[in-house]
């Protein structure tokens, strides 16, 4: 294995958030990671994000629904105005219900299709609601990574934030495959999963890492405690929860966390 | 930023295959936007198809990769004798040092449309399309990793219009921090369904060839590209290169699907751009712009341009020529705006005919050729996203 920076790198997260149906939002999420909880019994509804005017919060995708509740929550973390921050967004399939009405739409009565869910089908709409109900003009971006989009944009977080000096917000996201696609994209659940990365420690950071990155076929990705995975089994951006964990445990980890199959971030999470 | 080599590029689209061709089409105005004949039932519109990518399967160890995005992809990198030009920088830095960016809107979404329409009698994608890897963004970007042999960074950009500009700017970074000593970014978008009648249905698409920055244009052409391109430290080139020295991001936080009204995005990207290369408005020889043909973008355009540079700086949209790229027009634009400062020809706007009232002096008509040593090409994406790069000719040597 080569590691690929000549030093590590040192970063801070000032802000976390995560939700799912059974770990709705950071407080909650927190306990019952660290097994000082239980998860509710009934899975959460999907959040209704604040930052979307009332009349758009029912309407939203789910993915932009679930990507901005994390999103908020985590700039709420930080004591950090959504509109001051860069930001990367990262999913490996983007809004699967728009992709399965678009294909059957496609197949069907293509000349029919909904404008609106047109407009909404591009992988960067989770961002673009997000700027927009922000009134940020800070840069966005929008990636995907197959399995490991989780740590390909936790990556250009971190890349973003040393190149720059500065706060910037990831948000990691997947949802439930709908139709046909199901089988094949196999995503379960809403996820998604915040944090803000820079390299200077915030008042409220809550974690410090040292970042190295390794490459080889050899890596093995961190796992998190069965009991907590299983919380999150089969979304595609289940690969975020050790990370998220070691987050909530506190204390030192050794986390690594791929970002293609044959290059890890190799991180030691401590106390900030 | 520091400022980068392009050691190696290639486009492949409607307007042609390869530099030399593109060049060519470029310089005699030759347009390749052609009827629509894509898919069942097409629109009445204009396409910029490439020819010959149904009859270039993809080499049999990649054939779980197997789609249109792909095949164009592959088609892609064997032009300008790009391929080798990265095997000869893996060779050179090893697979760990090179990283891949790649920016796509659709993907090969193709493939997914193609499973809805021949489900099998239980409501299942049909056998041949029943494999994970072509259902999902990263699609491309994975087949591109595996067939290059890359093991650094490999990571899909999908920013609707600015997806493939914004991969110069991300690759950039990889090199800044040291990350990698190479990247190769690029953009690949394919025909499909779903961006015909997508555009169709927000009633963006033209009846006609586009007519960029026309007082009568009547909307978008669709078309489709693979461009790539590979940078590498300056110190690192051997033969004098192009460089890239400098980009600009920014979100426009106003609409999905519509520009903000004073081009506040587009002007913060310029202008970012300019302040990271260090250069001032007026340095800008040529500007490549984003002019889709659409009525709100190229009047938006048109007057930031207008109130930003000077009167002899020559702008135009080249998709007159190639369509609307979607993902791929910010690569696809970069080697067209490359190919400007090698040859200092400076493309008009194809099948214009009269300028809008909104276009200053800085849009131009026909084509021109004079000493372009400093040019820029401008992406702004739905969802508000804008990349702006700059480029510089190469150093005498």
């Amino acid at each position: 294995m080569t590691s690929l920076l000549a030093q590590p790198a040192r970063l801070y997260v000032n802000g976390v958030a995560l939700w799912a149906p059974r770990l709705p939002g950071w407080q909650r999420a927190r306990g019952i990671l660290a097994g000082l909880e239980a998860p509710p019994a009934e899975p959460a509804p999907r959040p209704a994000p604040e930052l979307l005017p009332p009349t758009e919060r029912r309407r939203a995708p789910d993915t932009v629904s679930v990507a901005l509740e994390a999103a908020l929550a985590a700039c709420r973390f930080a004591n950090l105005d959504p509109a001051s921050l860069p930001c990367v967004f990262s999913s490996m399939h983007g809004d699967l219900s728009i992709t399965d009405y678009m294909c059957a739409t496609m197949a069907s009565t293509p000349a029919l299709v909904s404008p609106t869910k047109f407009h909404n089908s591009v992988h960067n709409a989770a961002a673009g609601y997000w700027t927009i109900a922000a009134g940020c003009t800070r840069p966005y971006t929008a990636l995907s990574a197959g399995d490991h989009s989780f740590g390909a944009g936790l990556l250009e977080a971190c890349v973003q934030a040393l190149a720059g000096g500065e706060n910037i917000l990831l948000v990691a996201y997947d949802i439930d495959a709908r139709g046909p696609l199901a089988p094949v994209a196999r995503s379960k659940h809403l996820l998604a999963a915040a944090v803000i990365v820079s390299p200077r420690r915030g008042d409220t950071a809550i974690a410090q890492f040292e970042l190295k990155l390794d490459t080889g076929p050899g890596l093995v990705p961190s796992q998190a405690r069965p009991q907590n995975a299983e919380l999150v089994a089969g979304n595609s951006t289940e690969s975020s929860l050790p990370f998220m964990e070691a987050l909530a445990l506190g204390g030192a980890h050794d986390i690594l966390c791929l970002a293609t199959p044959s290059l890890g971030l190799v991180m030691r999470i401590g106390a900030p | 930023m520091q400022s980068l080599s392009i050691t190696a590029f290639t486009a492949t689209c409607a307007a042609g295959s390869g530099r030399a061709e593109l060049l060519r089409a470029l310089d005699s105005g030759t347009s390749g936007l052609k009827l629509n004949d894509f898919g069942r039932d097409p629109l009445a519109t204009y396409i910029g198809r490439v020819a010959g990518v149904e009859d270039a399967p993809l080499p049999a160890e990649f054939s779980a990769y197997e789609c249109r995005n792909n095949r164009l992809a592959w088609l892609g990198l064997q032009r300008d004798d790009f391929f080798e030009a990265v095997n000869t920088a893996r060779r050179r830095y090893g697979a760990d040092r090179v990283a891949l960016v790649l920016g796509t809107s659709t993907s090969s979404i193709g493939a997914t449309e193609e499973a809805y329409s021949r489900l099998t009698p239980q409501g299942e994608f049909p056998e041949y399309l029943r494999y994970q890897a072509v259902h999902t963004p990263h699609s491309t970007g994975e087949f591109l990793q595996r067939s290059l042999g890359l093991n650094n960074v490999a990571v899909t950009v999908a920013t609707a219009c600015s997806s493939s500009a914004k991969a110069f700017a991300q690759g950039s970074r990889l090199l800044d921090l040291g990350i990698a000593d190479a990247v190769v970014v690029g953009g690949v978008d394919s025909l499909c369904g779903s961006v015909l009648f997508g555009f169709n249905s927000l009633a963006l698409v033209s009846p006609e060839p586009c007519r960029p920055f026309d007082a009568a244009r009547s909307g978008i052409s669709i078309g489709e590209a693979a461009a790539f391109a590979l940078l590498e430290r300056e110190d690192a080139a051997g033969a004098p290169a192009p460089r890239f020295i400098g980009y600009g991001e920014s979100s426009d936080a106003h609409h999905m699907s519509t520009p903000h009204p004073s081009g506040r995005g587009a002007r913060l990207a310029i202008s970012d751009a300019l302040a990271r290369g260090g250069l001032q408005a007026r340095a800008v020889d040529y500007i490549n712009l984003h002019g889709t043909a659409s009525l709100k973008n190229d009047e938006i355009e048109a007057q930031a341009i207008a109130e930003m540079f000077p009167q002899d700086t020559h702008a135009s949209s080249t998709k007159g020529w190639t369509g609307h790229t979607l993902g791929a027009a910010g690569a696809l634009e970069a080697v067209i705006t490359l190919l400007s400062l090698e040859s200092g020809l400076m493309p008009g706007n194809l099948n214009s005919r009269e300028l809008d009232a909104t276009c200053g002096p800085q849009v131009r008509l026909g084509n021109a050729r004079g000493s372009v040593r400093v040019a820029m090409s401008n992406s702004f994406g739905f969802g508000g996203s804008n990349c702006v790069l700059l480029f510089t000719a190469a150093r005498a040597s």
